[in-house]
């Protein structure tokens, strides 16, 4: 099987997906002529033409709105926010319109559509261009999010994505552009809504998604390797709606959680997995839950004190040692 | 008996008793509405549509049935005007199953999807870019239709406002934008807020065709929707409509209207569109007054039996909660309620 | 006055065991109450002093009534009168929050709430939750400054709790090595093992009801041929203390009896054929429903014996043995004798999918009222079973096979089954056995008693 990066998987799925249906087509700001801020879709705008490949003006309620009532009308829009920072702009349109138009018209009208943005911190672009807010939309019924941490759900997820009649936030992280992973060519799927066990083990349950995948994964071969502890890896991949079944089967089996992910604590995804795992398999615990979570603080420039804003695998393996105990 | 109105040649007398018909019947729904909204009948937001009829309905006439209509949440008139059934818009007022959005939208959100009239919408302009995004659809796909947004004076103002008659614009969408310019955002009048109270010139910036009309004479707002409609699909690009209007009644239900004078609502209620348009088909021996007697009563009539046929209606049952959620998944939460 | 039984109202003071000014040791017995069913020792909840008594010998009162004081060493109980009877039930107020006159200071008033019956039954599982009359103590001290509570609340993590319930592990006797002491997993799973392995567990704190002990039967180990154990398994070891707990405790006594199934055979071939019952029917489901039936004429043999008495149970739950691989399980039937032929085989045939998953529901487990074991299948002809505590009788079946019988002077060949049962005698006599299987043995020669 190749060996391609994340970027290249999101490339091809888009790619095999406007090659099969006609409906499909692309549209965001510096997609076209630019390639993409993050160069997804360098080749596009020659590959397929401007009515396939669309560079907006920065307008990002206009164009979530305008995705939302092309799909109202029959095409499958696949708009880009440059960052998850931008969404904020369009919160009106994500949350108010997308989310709510099946409920409010009693199910006459869908909205399927996916919204590709950007989340994370970790390269010096200050306060308001390195935020994770994909747990935010994780709490808004209607809404579908998807955030894939490794090529091969990348592109198997974003292309259950496109086909999936609901509105879909697919969240990408700006560190995982270069990770590299098998990848099928052609045509496969990853299905929505399905948490997967990245790594087995026996003695202690982590939880992670998106950058902090990778986070868990080498504090989980550390553990192994300098402790003889087994941690087993749950990759959450979609955050709504959330699959915690494999969550609770594993904390049936080592007892003791992890949850560790890049947004802040307060309020947060975290909580609410701790509280459903407590919820769900109490009897089965033998040591609190315990979370990591990016302190509650703007990101600092500096990089010092951007490297302390956020989840380290040092913090993880001490934090697993400590239920460990 | 003539079969023309002087200096409306196109249209033909039946259609013309049909505007007055329309507009009765809106009137007489929204008289009603008010009355059921005081015996609890409806609850939450009730904002009337009353004085300014014209416009719904003589742009909606101007229109074709493939046509995409999405509206603000004064929508009861583009509902009706677009044929939606009154019987099932009073449901949705009452919060009925057998409600246009089954009872899960409410007075601003009513959807009627047969008749491609795609909501009401109660945040002001969020709507604007989705008839963008409607209008593009048709576009791409070839279709013949056109997508038109109803907004009110008060969504000029909105970010949203600006950022879908740019993009429209930069991408030729075949849009109509109605603004009905009733002149006052709720309490506010437009003169306080807008540094350019003729609306239709912000349009003008961004490229835009763009025209104002009177919005209290059904005929001259039917001729600019049919022209303007016209050109969009003739594939123009958009086209912005700016409706000179007013609303006889308050905001909402609540509202003592101490932002504007009696004498300046009196002087709106001598140009009642109603009143207009039977004037003009009496002096052009269109119409006697038995025929408008008749139309009158047609229309309460409908209203009485819209009023029944909602009470009838069951609420939507409890597990109704649950649905419309997602498309092919159950509510996220559901499995915890099931 | 304690709540000693679901539908007790009020109880009668028989005999005080201590006289006022007695020392009295958590978990003993200081008096005896007789109910409308029978004269039961009621034991300290609480170490102290009797210091005085308010309801004399012979006198009955309502349940929730206070019946004597028991006070601390060297303080004097209160002497006006007691409290109204307090709503016993969900949980024991604390004496000052109900009012409770400040001249009562020091007095730790026995607190019976529901779990009085439970605790007598399982008193390592409700170790907790026993303590909850000590906050009383410190509150009813206004003047004094807080007191630590009397014991300290054992920390143990969900997990660890489960295991040593299912097993029946004194989480007192558990070292625990998390964090500030708190008993995991692994402590429980250490102790469990030193007690397979024989180890003896250390001594049970003297407050430790005697009723504990069966729960945990010592077997004793014996010079036998050489042989290295296998560790039981977790179902090995739970039927193992089942069952030698009720051939020790029950009396049993055993009837058989011999069933002409033709007709009911002819039932079965009928409904199968039909196709009107969700799925096939088996020769168990006939007995099962049957079983249910006569229960309902013979509730003697759908009760438990109790030391407080005989509890007749008002819902039909007839379990059913299944064989798994490691074992066997016997889930039940709720509400059998409600249920039609194909819904109890419908039921069945889902009992034994999920007894083999492991999914089984709790209530199926403990609900139980009576037990069907069915060995037929496998040849067997007579199958005397060992009854399923607390249930007080199982139905032992052996195979249908074609028999000669004489009828009318002829020899004829029947489809004849045995049908064996064991009865509790502290329940049950013989001769009412003997009715049971009688009217058993007339239900299934004829079937159409079991479509009515």
């Amino acid at each position: 099987m190749p060996e391609i990066t994340y970027r290249e998987a999101i490339s091809q799925a888009l790619q095999e997906e406007l090659n099969a249906d006609e409906r499909v087509f692309l549209m965001g700001e510096d997609i076209g002529a630019y390639g993409g801020s993050y160069a997804v879709t360098k080749g596009f705008l020659e590959a397929y033409g401007e009515k396939r490949v669309r560079d907006t003006p920065i307008s990002e309620e206009a164009i979530v709105g305008c995705a939302i009532g092309a799909a109202m009308g029959g095409l499958k829009p696949i708009a880009e926010l440059m960052t998850i920072n931008f969404s904020l702009l369009a919160m009106d349109q994500i949350v108010n319109n997308a989310a709510k138009i099946l409920y409010m018209s009693g199910g006459q009208v869908p909205v399927p559509f996916v919204l590709r943005t950007v989340s994370g911190g970790g390269l010096q672009l200050g306060a308001q261009h390195s935020q994770s807010l994909e747990s935010w939309y994780a709490q808004v019924p209607g809404l579908v999010v998807v955030a894939p941490a490794t090529p091969y759900d990348a592109k198997g997820l974003l292309k259950s994505a496109i086909r999936e009649p609901n509105p879909v936030l697919f969240v990408e992280h700006s560190l995982l552009y270069r990770v590299r992973g098998e990848v099928p060519e052609g045509d496969y799927t990853v299905p929505i809504g399905e948490a997967d066990v990245k790594r087995e083990g026996k003695d202690v349950t982590i939880v992670a998604y998106l950058r902090t995948l990778g986070l868990a994964l080498e504090v989980a071969d550390r553990l192994a390797r300098e402790e003889g502890v087994e941690a087993e890896v749950v990759d959450l991949r979609t955050l709504r709606p959330l699959d915690l079944e494999p969550v609770f089967a594993s904390v049936k089996k080592t007892n003791r959680a992890v949850i560790v992910e890049d947004a802040w604590q307060t309020g947060g995804l975290s909580g609410e997995i701790a509280g459903r795992i407590q919820d769900e398999v109490f009897d089965w615990l033998d040591a609190p839950v315990k979370r990591l979570n990016a302190p509650d603080v703007p990101m600092p420039y500096a990089r010092n004190l951007e490297q302390l804003a956020l989840p380290t695998a040092d913090q993880l393996y001490d934090l697993v040692l400590e239920t460990l105990q | 008996m003539a079969t023309r109105l002087p200096g409306a040649p196109a249209l033909e007398r039946e259609q013309l008793l049909d505007f007055l018909y329309q507009m009765l019947l809106i009137r007489r729904f929204e008289e009603r509405s008010a009355e059921q909204y005081g015996r609890q009948k409806i609850g939450g937001f009730l904002h009337l549509y009353i004085g300014q009829e014209a416009v719904a309905v003589g742009a909606v006439a101007a229109l074709s049935p493939e046509d995409y209509i999405v509206s603000h949440y004064r929508e009861h008139g583009h509902a009706l005007a677009r044929g939606c059934d009154p019987k099932r818009v009073m449901a949705e007022l009452f919060g009925r199953e057998g409600g246009v959005s089954r009872g899960k939208g409410g007075s601003m959100h009513l959807f009627d999807k047969e008749r491609h009239f795609l909501g009401g919408y109660a945040i002001v302009a969020g709507h604007l870019p989705i008839a963008v995004g409607l209008g593009l659809s048709g576009q791409y796909l070839g279709q013949d239709r056109i997508a038109v947004a109803f907004f009110g004076d008060g969504a000029v103002n909105e970010g949203a406002f600006h950022e879908s008659l740019n993009l429209a614009a930069v991408w030729k969408v075949p849009v109509l934008f109605i603004c009905e310019n009733n002149q006052y955002a709720m309490g506010t009048e437009i003169s306080r807020v807008s540094a350019e109270t003729e609306v239709y010139k912000r349009a003008l910036a961004y490229n835009l065709h763009a025209e104002q009309v009177d919005g209290m004479d059904v005929v001259a707002v039917y001729e600019a929707t049919k022209r303007l409609a016209e050109r969009a699909r003739s594939g123009e690009g958009p086209m912005f409509l700016e409706a000179m209007t007013y609303r006889f009644r308050g905001h909402s239900m609540a509202d003592p209207e101490l932002y504007r004078s009696k004498e300046e609502t009196q002087r709106w209620l001598g140009r009642d569109p109603i009143a207009r348009l039977k004037d003009r088909l009496e002096n052009a021996d269109l119409l006697r007054e038995e025929e408008y007697t008749d139309l009158d009563r047609r229309a309460r009539e409908a209203v009485d039996e819209a009023v029944r046929w909602a009470d009838a209606s069951p609420p939507p049952p409890p597990e109704a909660l649950w649905t419309d959620v997602y498309v092919g998944r159950g509510p996220v939460r559901g499995r915890d309620h099931a | 006055m304690p709540q000693m039984g679901f539908d007790m109202k009020e109880g009668k003071v028989v005999s005080w065991r201590k006289r006022e000014g007695d020392q009295v040791q958590e978990g003993e017995i200081i008096a005896d109450i007789e109910t409308d069913k029978a004269v039961v020792e009621m034991e300290a909840f609480a170490s102290g002093v009797l210091g005085r008594i308010v309801v004399p010998e012979g006198e009955t009162v309502p349940v929730g009534t206070v019946i004597a004081y028991l006070v601390e060493p060297g303080e004097a109980p209160p002497s006006g009168a007691p409290p109204e009877p307090a709503r016993v039930q969900p949980a024991p107020a604390p004496a000052a929050e109900r009012g409770e006159p400040p001249q009562s200071p020091g007095a730790v008033e026995q607190e019976y709430g529901r779990q009085g019956r439970e605790v007598a039954e399982a008193p390592a599982r409700d170790f907790p939750e026993r303590e909850a009359p000590a906050p009383a103590r410190a509150e009813a001290r206004p003047s004094a400054p807080p007191q630590p509570a009397a014991a300290e609340r054992l920390r143990v993590t969900p997990v660890a709790r489960r295991i040593a319930e299912e097993h029946g592990i004194d989480l007192r006797s558990v070292q625990g090595t998390g964090p500030e002491g708190r008993i995991t997993r692994k402590d429980v799973e250490a102790a469990l093992e030193r007690q397979r392995a024989g180890v003896a567990a250390p001594p049970q704190p003297e407050a430790a009801p005697a009723a504990a002990a069966p729960e945990r039967p010592a077997l004793p180990v014996r010079e036998g041929p050489p042989g290295r154990p296998q560790p039981l398994t977790r179902m090995r070891e739970t039927i193992a203390r089942r069952m030698s707990l009720a051939k020790q405790q029950i009396p049993h006594y055993y009837l058989t009896m011999d069933v002409d199934m033709t007709a009911a055979m002819a039932l079965r071939e009928q409904i199968n054929a039909s196709g009107a019952a969700p799925t096939r029917v088996s020769v168990n489901d006939l007995i099962v429903k049957a079983v249910a039936k006569v229960l309902e004429q013979y509730p003697a043999f759908n009760a438990s014996y109790t030391e407080e008495g005989i509890v007749h149970h008002p819902r039909i739950n007839v379990c059913i043995a299944i064989a798994l691989e490691d074992g066997l399980i016997a889930p039940c039937v709720l509400d059998t004798n409600h249920k039609t032929i194909g819904q109890i085989a419908e039921e069945a045939k889902d009992l034994v999918e999920r007894a083999r998953g492991g999914r089984l529901r709790p209530e199926e487990l403990t609900e139980g009222t009576f037990t069907v074991t069915n060995l037929g299948a496998w040849g067997v002809e007579t199958l005397i079973g060992i009854i399923q505590p607390p249930q007080s009788a199982i139905l032992g079946v052996g195979q249908v096979a074609p028999q000669p019988v004489v009828r009318d002077g002829e020899i004829k060949v029947a489809q004849m089954m045995k049908v064996a049962l064991s009865g509790d005698h502290r329940v049950t006599d013989g001769a009412v056995g003997a009715q049971f299987l009688g009217e058993l043995r007339d239900t299934l020669q004829n079937p159409w008693r079991l479509l009515v």
